[in-house]
C-alpha cells in the first residue's frame, strides 16, 4: 500500500473482495490497480485527461475515457457493487446530479473531498479577506479546477435533503490521521471528508 | 534494406496466397465450394503459437496492410502508422496476418475471380458474403496458420466489425478484441449512403447487370462516383475545409460546368485511382456486408446478451470528427460491454480527420494503442 496515496488506504479497507467497482475520475488509476491485485476486485475507471487514461491502460486497468459532467448514463441501476469518486466531487460542473448518479448506479458509493470548513480557511479568510490557498488547495480563485468547494455540514445537509443515506462517515487530516478534536468538532478540525452512501435503486 | 524503405517498417513483404478446397457454408444458405486467400504476415509466430494477431481490413483496403512491395514502391501498407518494430502492433513481439477477404478483388476469390462451373467471371453470381462468412474463413485460416487463438483481432471501421464478431462467434478463440472507429451496426444515414453508393454504381451503362467483365468493360464512373460520395463520408468538415477552402483550380470562375473547386479535383481524382485498383463487384458486396451487420438482431437488439458469453478483453477507440462511425457509436458497444460487465477500454482523441483518422499518425492514438498492446501477454 505504500505506492497509494494515503488518503486512499482507508477506502480500500472499505471495499469487500472481489467487489465490482466503478471509480470516477480514477486519476493514474492507483486505486484500481491497487484493488485488483489485493482485493481481487473487477472494474473500470472513468477518466477524462488523456496522460492519466494512458497511465490507466499501462497499469492494465480497464479504463473509460468520458467526462463525468456529462452523465453516468452508460451505466445501468446497481450495477456495481462501489461506485468511488475521490476529490473530485468540487471539480465538477453539477456534482449534485454526478451523486444522485452515483447511488443510482452503485449499490454502495464512496465520496472523499477537501473540507472547506476546515479552521485554517475560515482564519484565512477572515483574517487576510482572500480566498484561502493551502498545501491541499493550492490554485488561486481564478485558475482552481474546484470550483465547488463545500463543508461537511454543507454536504451531509445536501444528502439529507436529497435522501441520500450515509452508511459510513470518517473525517481525517491530510496523512489521514483522526484525532479527538476531528470527532468532536468534525466541520472545523476535519481536513479531508470520507462518506460512504447507500445505493438508491430504482 | 533500401535506403528508402524508412526505419521501424516491416520492410519488403510478399502476399502469399492459400487454397481452401474445403466448402464454406455462408449465411445466405449458399456455399463457397472452393477459394483462394490472399495474405501477408509480419513478425515471426513463436513456439507456443500465443503472439498471431489478425488484421482485419475495412471497405477500401486489402491484405497489404504494412510495409512495401518492393524498393521504389512510394507508399506503404493502409496500417502502417500502426504495425511494425516498435509500433503498436509490435512485430517484434507478434506475428502478424492481414489477409484480403473473400469477395474481395486482389487475388482472394471474389467476383471477379473465375467460377470453375462456368470458365467465366462469377459477377453477380458471386454469394453476398457477411461479416460473420469472413470470421468463418479467417478462422479456417488460422488453422492452416497453426493458430488455435489469436492473440488479438484488430481492425478499424468494418474490420473492427470484424474484431467484434470474432469475440462474439469463436469467443474460446480470441484473448483481445481491437475495434476502432467502428459501430455495432450501421445507421439509417450509414446504409442510406451505401444505398446511394450502389446505385450509382448498378446504373452505369458499362455494368451489365454485374456481367461487364464478359463485355471487357468497367461501370467506371459509376464506382468512381460511389468511391467519391464515400470519400466525402470518411473526411470531416473541418478537414476537407483545412485542405481546400474554396480554393480555385485556376485563378478565376468560368461559370461553366467543369472542374472549377479543388475539393471537386481532389475528388475526381480520388474516384479515378479508385476505379483503377478496385472492382465495383466487390464494392457491392462489401457495402452490403456492411449494412447486414448486426450482431445484437439475434438477441431482439440486445447487444450486451450477445456480449454475456465473450471472453476477449475489448480495446475501443474513437475520433472526435467522425461523423461515419462516430464516438456515439462506439459508446452503444461500450455500454453494451460494460452492462455484460465484460473487461473494456475505451478512448476517444482529438482529431480532425474524421473517420479517416484510424489511419492517421497522432501521437496520443499510437501512445495509447501501443500501451494496450504492450499489456497483452505471449510467450518468448
Amino acid at each position: 500500500m505504500s505506492q497509494l496515496r494515503i488518503e486512499l488506504e482507508r477506502i480500500c479497507e472499505w471495499i469487500e473482495p472481489g467487489s465490482r467497482v466503478l471509480d470516477l475520475g480514477c486519476g493514474d488509476g492507483s486505486l484500481l490497480e491497487w484493488l485488483q491485485t489485493n482485493k481481487n476486485i473487477t472494474g473500470y475507471g472513468v477518466e477524462i485527461d488523456p496522460t492519466n487514461v494512458l497511465s490507466c491502460l499501462k497499469k492494465n486497468v480497464n479504463i473509460i475515457q468520458a467526462d463525468l459532467d456529462a452523465g453516468l448514463t452508460d451505466f445501468e441501476d446497481g450495477s456495481f457493487d462501489y461506485v468511488i469518486m475521490t476529490q473530485a466531487l468540487q471539480a465538477l460542473q453539477f456534482p449534485h446530479q454526478t451523486l444522485t448518479e452515483m447511488v443510482r448506479v452503485g449499490r454502495k458509493s464512496i465520496v472523499t473531498f477537501p473540507n472547506f470548513g476546515l479552521w485554517k480557511h475560515r482564519v484565512y479568510l477572515s483574517m487576510k479577506g482572500r480566498m484561502p490557498v493551502s498545501k491541499a488547495l493550492p490554485a488561486q480563485w481564478y485558475d482552481t479546477q474546484n470550483i465547488h468547494l463545500c463543508t461537511v455540514k454543507d454536504f451531509e445537509q445536501f444528502c439529507e435533503e436529497h435522501s441520500l443515506e450515509i452508511s459510513k462517515r470518517d473525517i481525517v487530516d491530510y496523512s489521514h490521521r483522526s484525532g479527538s478534536l476531528m470527532k468532536l468538532w468534525p466541520n472545523l478540525f476535519g481536513e479531508v471528508a470520507l462518506y460512504q452512501l447507500n445505493g438508491k435503486e430504482k | 534494406m533500401s535506403s528508402k524503405i524508412p526505419e521501424h517498417s516491416v520492410g519488403l513483404v510478399s502476399p502469399q496466397t492459400l487454397h481452401f478446397d474445403e466448402a464454406l457454408a455462408l449465411t445466405s444458405g449458399k456455399v463457397i465450394e472452393q477459394y483462394d486467400i490472399v495474405y501477408e504476415t509480419y513478425g515471426t509466430l513463436n513456439a507456443e503459437a500465443d503472439n498471431a494477431i489478425l488484421i482485419c481490413h475495412a471497405l477500401s483496403a486489402d491484405h497489404h496492410a504494412a510495409g512495401y512491395h518492393n524498393e521504389e514502391d512510394s507508399k506503404p501498407g493502409w496500417w502502417e502508422i500502426c504495425i511494425g518494430p516498435g509500433k503498436p502492433i509490435d512485430t517484434e513481439r507478434f506475428f502478424v496476418v492481414s489477409p484480403s477477404n473473400l469477395g474481395h478483388c486482389s487475388g482472394s476469390t471474389g467476383p471477379r475471380s473465375i467460377n470453375p462451373k462456368t470458365g467465366k467471371a462469377y459477377g453477380p453470381d458471386f454469394p453476398i458474403i457477411t461479416v460473420s462468412d469472413w470470421v468463418n474463413y479467417q478462422e479456417k485460416l488460422a488453422d492452416k496458420l497453426g493458430v488455435d487463438q489469436w492473440a488479438a483481432v484488430a481492425g478499424g471501421s468494418l474490420g473492427g466489425m470484424q474484431a467484434m464478431q470474432w469475440a462474439i462467434q469463436f469467443p474460446d478463440k480470441i484473448r483481445h478484441a481491437i475495434v476502432i472507429a467502428s459501430a455495432p451496426k450501421l445507421s439509417a444515414q450509414n446504409i442510406a449512403f451505401n444505398a446511394v453508393a450502389r446505385q450509382a454504381i448498378m446504373s452505369d451503362a458499362n455494368f451489365h447487370e454485374g456481367r461487364y467483365y464478359d463485355y471487357d468493360v468497367v461501370p467506371g464512373s459509376g464506382l468512381k462516383v460511389a468511391r467519391m460520395l464515400g470519400h466525402i463520408t470518411y473526411l470531416s468538415d473541418d478537414a476537407m475545409g483545412d485542405k481546400f477552402g474554396r480554393e480555385l483550380k485556376n485563378d478565376q470562375l468560368n461559370y461553366d460546368y467543369g472542374v472549377e473547386f479543388e475539393v471537386e479535383s481532389y475528388l475526381r481524382y480520388q474516384g479515378e485511382s479508385f476505379v483503377n485498383r478496385f472492382d465495383a463487384n466487390t464494392y457491392l458486396l462489401m457495402t452490403k456486408a456492411l449494412d447486414y451487420f448486426d450482431p445484437a438482431e439475434k438477441e431482439q437488439g440486445d447487444l450486451a446478451a450477445v456480449f454475456n458469453k465473450v471472453s476477449a478483453k475489448f480495446f475501443l477507440a474513437s475520433f472526435t470528427t467522425d461523423w461515419r462511425f462516430s464516438p456515439k457509436r462506439s459508446k452503444e458497444i461500450v455500454r453494451a460491454l460494460t452492462d455484460a460487465g465484460r473487461q473494456v477500454s475505451y478512448l476517444e482523441f482529438e482529431s480532425n480527420h474524421g473517420h479517416d483518422a484510424f489511419l492517421v499518425k497522432n501521437d496520443d492514438y499510437i501512445n495509447a494503442f501501443s500501451a494496450y498492446m504492450s499489456n497483452i501477454e505471449v510467450s518468448e
